[in-house]
């Protein structure tokens, strides 16, 4: 049985979104699993999906990207309508946005400085610059020491850091992360998800973070980077609630259950909730 | 029953009609940017270089066979010295191109039917659409490309060590003379018998490498879809190759006869 909607509310005067979903519906042989979703992301804001295995949340970031039509509903990400545009423009359009895949889908016969150079050289970038903008991002994931090792010969956090590495390698706007900590032990977990927050607090990248662990979104609600310090210090989370304006980076959670939109709101309204099925997720 | 069977012939027209989407596209990328040089010559050498032991081992015992199976029956009508000519003609037309055909599809339509397929389950063609690279161009075209231009290459070393290998067996089995074999095996040899031979490799290529590309690009069921895409393509190139053998050669001997 379906518990009503809670939606969390926003301001009139908020900024254009550069992600936004409307009435998505999107269906297999088996059946649907996106019946109707609306949602809108605002500049520099992370929205975290929630989900049981199976809810639609890689669903939703494929539609992001474009690698997936829906079958009813409008995609529009960064002025582009994505749900028409033919997989050629789609091509272009991909350019602007960096996606990390669940189990990194590096390149595998491509070793680490080919993998993270591969969009580059794509687009006719100089070699030196190239080998020096790869130098700085695996670097920035604190992996320079591994550049010409193969993906096989790396762990599988190791393996995500490269992959983060070569989704902003471009510097895109929007960074979309499915499951970046799924099978990984908690140590691990948590140097991702550190390096998401410090990607958020440096480059100010927008986010789109599919997940099954509530205290990924936490971490990123409750925590920043401080890039003069170098190091995670716990935010006032006043700063970080939807609607707070400013600067300061915002982090909301989206729950899917049975193809719909459950639960939408801020990290509070989630930690403090009575909902039975949310509750599930904070255990 | 009937249900059945109509969802049967609806999935073969849908494959059919994906395929030749999948293979037209993979020719119509050559017209337009970006052109990705380095994947083709890759290909070439996995296509061609990596090829060529199978090729030429069983070019040579093909030839062989085919002398020691022909031989013992002209030596029956003393006509021991046509020998040459027949091995040479069906090495040429037929057997040379076909086998070739057949032993590249079975190395390397798997390979490729078996590397795409990984690729899609581990989700690396998706990364490269979310990078903004077209699959088609960068993973179809250059082994399509690469196959017709390395099939033809490999069809000609074939004859050439098919012949070599008749020409040891004549030697030793038939006792007939190297230059004898050697000259009547060129001579029997026309235009339209080269033009033959030459063009079936080119559609050869072009099917084994679609046909593996489809296959790798269309896997269901994560590692053992990989393992039963492998198996389909070799078998349905093979099939594919024998039946264009048998239209092949009847364009052929209809322009041989027609222009020469």
């Amino acid at each position: 049985m379906n518990s009503p909607a809670i939606y969390g509310g926003r301001k009139p005067a908020d900024p254009d979104p550069v992600v936004t979903f409307d009435g998505v519906r999107v269906g297999f042989d088996e059946g649907d699993v996106l019946r109707g979703v609306s949602f809108r992301v605002l500049p520099r804001e992370t929205l975290v999906f929630l989900g049981e295995t199976g809810t639609g949340k890689t669903l939703t970031l494929k539609l992001a990207a474009g690698l997936l039509h829906p079958s009813m509903g409008r995609v529009r990400v960064l002025d582009h309508e994505v749900s028409v545009m033919a997989e050629r423009e789609l091509l272009e359009f991909r350019r602007q946005i960096g996606f990390v895949f669940q189990e990194g889908a590096l390149f595998d016969s491509m070793t680490v400085a080919d993998n993270v150079a591969y969009r580059l050289r794509e687009d006719r970038v100089d070699e030196d610059e190239i080998d020096r903008r790869v130098r700085e991002i695996l670097a920035f994931v604190e992996l320079d020491h591994v550049l010409y090792q193969l993906p096989s010969e790396l762990s599988g956090g190791m393996r995500r850091r490269v992959s983060i590495a070569r989704a902003l390698v471009n510097r895109p706007q929007i960074v979309l992360y499915d499951s970046p900590t799924a099978g990984l032990d908690p140590i691990t977990a948590q140097t991702i998800i550190t390096l998401i927050l410090r990607l958020r607090d440096t480059y100010g990248v927008t986010a789109l973070l599919a997940t099954h662990r509530l205290q990924d979104g936490f971490a990123l609600a409750n925590f920043r980077f401080d890039p003069k310090a170098k190091r995670v210090v716990r935010e006032a989370p006043a700063a970080m609630q939807p609607g707070a304006g400013g600067s300061e980076p915002v982090t909301r959670f989206l729950v899917y259950r049975e193809g719909r939109i459950y639960f939408e709101g801020s990290p509070e309204e989630i930690a403090t909730t009575r909902d039975a099925y949310l509750k599930r997720f904070l255990v | 029953m009937v249900l059945v069977l109509t969802d049967a012939f609806k999935s073969f027209l849908a494959h059919i009609q994906d395929y030749s989407l999948m293979a037209a596209r993979s020719v119509a990328n050559l017209a337009t940017g970006p052109r990705y040089f380095q994947d083709v010559l890759d290909q070439m050498d996995d296509i061609g270089v990596g090829s060529l032991p199978i090729v030429l081992m069983s070019g040579f015992f093909i030839g062989a066979v085919m002398v020691l199976q022909t031989g013992s029956q002209f030596v029956r009508f003393g006509q021991t010295a046509l020998t040459g000519d027949i091995v040479s003609l069906a090495l040429v037309r037929e057997l040379g191109p076909t086998l070739t055909g057949i032993l590249v599809a079975g190395r390397s339509a798997s390979g490729i039917a078996s590397e795409l397929g990984s690729m899609l389950v581990t989700e690396q063609v998706d990364a490269m659409r979310a990078m903004g690279t077209d699959p088609s161009r960068k993973l179809v075209t250059p082994r399509v490309v690469a196959g017709i231009l390395m099939l033809p290459l490999l069809t000609a070393l074939n004859d050439f060590v098919g012949l070599l290998g008749g020409c040891v067996a004549s030697v030793f089995s038939l006792r007939l003379g190297a230059v004898e074999f050697w000259t009547r095996a060129i001579n029997a040899l026309d235009f339209p018998d080269l033009m033959q031979g030459m063009m079936k490799p080119l559609v050869y290529g072009f099917i084994l490498a679609t046909v593996g590309c489809y296959q790798g690009l269309n896997v269901r069921g994560g590692t053992q879809g990989v393992g039963r895409a492998t198996t389909q393509a070799v078998v349905v190139s093979n099939v594919m190759i024998i039946a264009a053998d048998v239209f092949l050669t009847k364009i052929a001997l209809y322009l041989g006869d027609k222009l020469f």
